[in-house]
């Protein structure tokens, strides 16, 4: 299924390109990465002696990792989860200084919820880079229980918490960095639905 | 009238002059009460007439006064002997008791008050914005710190009072003593989250400008603003197409005053070159445009498309506009 552009509240996505600045972050998870290299193709020499890569494999980006470390960043994370990595990142926006620039790049999980911490920490929306890439899997907030479940690609999703049945809707918040699920079959929840992958 | 400049009635309440070159006035509502809030940055339009039934000069002054405050406004206006009259008008006219009418105030310099920090330059008497958005900041525990730069501590408009108030946060750069904002140090050291502001002379914002964008600050991040008086010039023609009027500009009048003279009432909001309201079309024209806006890109003022009547002219053989 590809990403709607239509629907209002979906976030827009674009592509990463070279900004000037004293300091470049990425963060990107998965296929993100491929997003890095492609900028890294149209950058000026030494970009990278000033830039850190916060790289989240998952499950498919173990094969970036050495092309990642041959651009040679300032400093490499490499963590399990951006949920472990988010600490980290609130750290380093409280301490940097105007001229770091900001790439996120990989699922919208990833942008979503780093976003969500570099607007806390006052960069302003419209100068962060972010591109999509990799799959469509989808963060949803349980409108009931407000629990979050990650990774969602059914729709309807069965939700991780309080275990209703969720129509994964397009609404986004950016706040939560989620989509909104709310449950699909109130009346009667034994009412059978059919379950089918969608977002991947 | 044109979007935006609904008028206000005031009164002149006093006139204090500040230094050498520098005059304050203070406005009360002349049917009493209290005027319209406003937000520091926000101007007003001061209608200046010489005379009952002569046409109005019109000229942009930022509020200096405290935004908490609305039983008055404040503007200081800086003198200038070469410019078409206007601030001689206000320093040697404008007397306590007269009444005059100014527009209501319109913001095009506001602070963003999402930032974490505001760091504000000021150059001469580009601090006026600045008085007041001090004071709105200081009265919401908002972070600010200022750089002023003057010429001569004699000029040095407010300065002492900036730094009574607000001690540490406010530096003060002595041009004649070879005081100089340290600008690439001063921008790399800001916390990420802060928005620039700059006000003061063309080439102090453009510095500015270039500086902050060289070393990565978004363009979402830097507000910048400078009014452009009208200069005077030589007298010029132009023919009005749409209104189907021929009208002369007078050495002393700005291409906008001459429109509105002629009867014809075209948009505006700041009458300096930066709201981009009274832009016009240009439908031919045979001579030189002398553009003093910092609206129309470079390209458009190349290709002799467009002008800001408000403050740009025009010599040569005919123009043709679109109004
Ligand atoms: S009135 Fe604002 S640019 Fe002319």
């Amino acid at each position: 299924m590809p990403i709607e552009p239509t629907i209002k509240s979906r976030p827009v996505y674009g592509t990463l390109s070279p900004q000037p600045g004293t300091d470049h972050l990425f963060i990107a998870d998965a296929e993100g990465a491929e997003a890095i290299l492609d900028l890294a193709k149209s950058a000026p020499p030494g970009f990278f002696d000033a830039a850190e890569i916060v790289f989240i494999p998952r499950a498919s980006g173990d094969g970036y990792l050495a092309a990642l470390h041959a651009l040679k960043p300032a400093r490499f994370y490499e963590g399990p989860s951006i949920g472990a990595a988010l600490p980290r990142l609130k750290q380093t926006f409280a301490t940097a200084h105007m001229g770091l620039r900001l790439y996120l790049s990989g699922t919208e999980g990833l942008i979503g919820q780093a976003m969500q911490a570099a607007l806390d920490a006052g960069i302003d929306h419209s100068s962060i880079q972010t591109e999509h890439r990799g799959s469509l899997a989808r963060r949803v907030q349980c409108v009931h229980c407000k629990g979050v479940t990650e990774d969602v690609t059914t729709q309807p999703v069965t939700c991780s918490h309080c275990g209703l049945l969720l129509l994964v809707r397009d609404h986004y918040s950016r706040r939560l960095a989620a989509f909104q699920g709310v449950c699909i079959n109130a009346e009667d929840q034994s009412e059978k639905v059919p379950v089918e992958e969608v977002f991947r | 009238m044109s979007a935006g400049t609904t008028k206000l009635d005031v009164t002149v309440a006093d006139v204090v002059p500040v230094n050498e070159l520098v005059t304050r006035f203070h406005f009360r509502p002349t049917n009493g009460g209290h005027l319209p809030t406003f937000s520091g940055g926000a101007h007003v339009v001061v209608e200046m007439r010489e005379h009952e039934g002569a046409t109005p000069r019109l000229n942009p002054y930022s509020l200096m006064s405290s935004p908490l405050n609305t039983a008055e406004y404040t503007i200081s206006v800086r003198r200038d002997d070469v410019g078409r009259g206007g601030s001689l008008f206000m320093h040697r006219q404008v007397k306590p008791g007269d009444r005059m009418v100014i527009s209501y105030p319109v913001n095009l310099f506001s602070l963003d008050l999402r930032a974490k920090k505001h760091l504000m330059i000021a150059g001469g008497i580009g601090i006026t914005p600045f008085m007041a958005q001090t004071a709105q900041l200081a009265s919401s525990s908002g972070n600010f710190e200022l750089h002023y730069a003057c010429r001569t501590a004699s000029l040095f408009t407010y300065g002492d009072v900036l730094a009574e108030r607000y001690g540490k946060r406010i530096h003060l750069y002595h041009d004649d003593r070879g005081e100089k904002i340290e600008l690439a140090r001063l921008l790399a050291s800001q916390p990420l989250g802060t928005h620039l502001y700059i006000c003061g002379p063309a080439p102090m914002i453009d510095w500015v400008r270039n500086t902050a964008a060289a070393s990565g600050w978004p363009s979402e991040t830097v507000h910048y603003e400078h009014f452009s008086a009208p200069k005077p010039g030589l007298p010029f023609d132009v023919t009005l197409a749409v209104s189907d009027k021929k009208i002369r500009v007078g050495e002393q009048q700005s291409l906008l005053e001459a429109i509105e003279a002629a009867g014809v009432d075209p948009p505006y909001l700041c009458r300096g070159g930066v709201c981009g309201q009274c832009e016009t079309n240009v439908i031919s024209s045979d001579g030189k445009f002398l553009h003093n806006d910092h609206w129309l890109s470079e390209e458009e003022h190349r290709s002799g498309k467009k002008i800001m009547p408000c403050v740009s002219r025009f010599e040569g053989r005919s123009l043709v506009l679109e109004r």
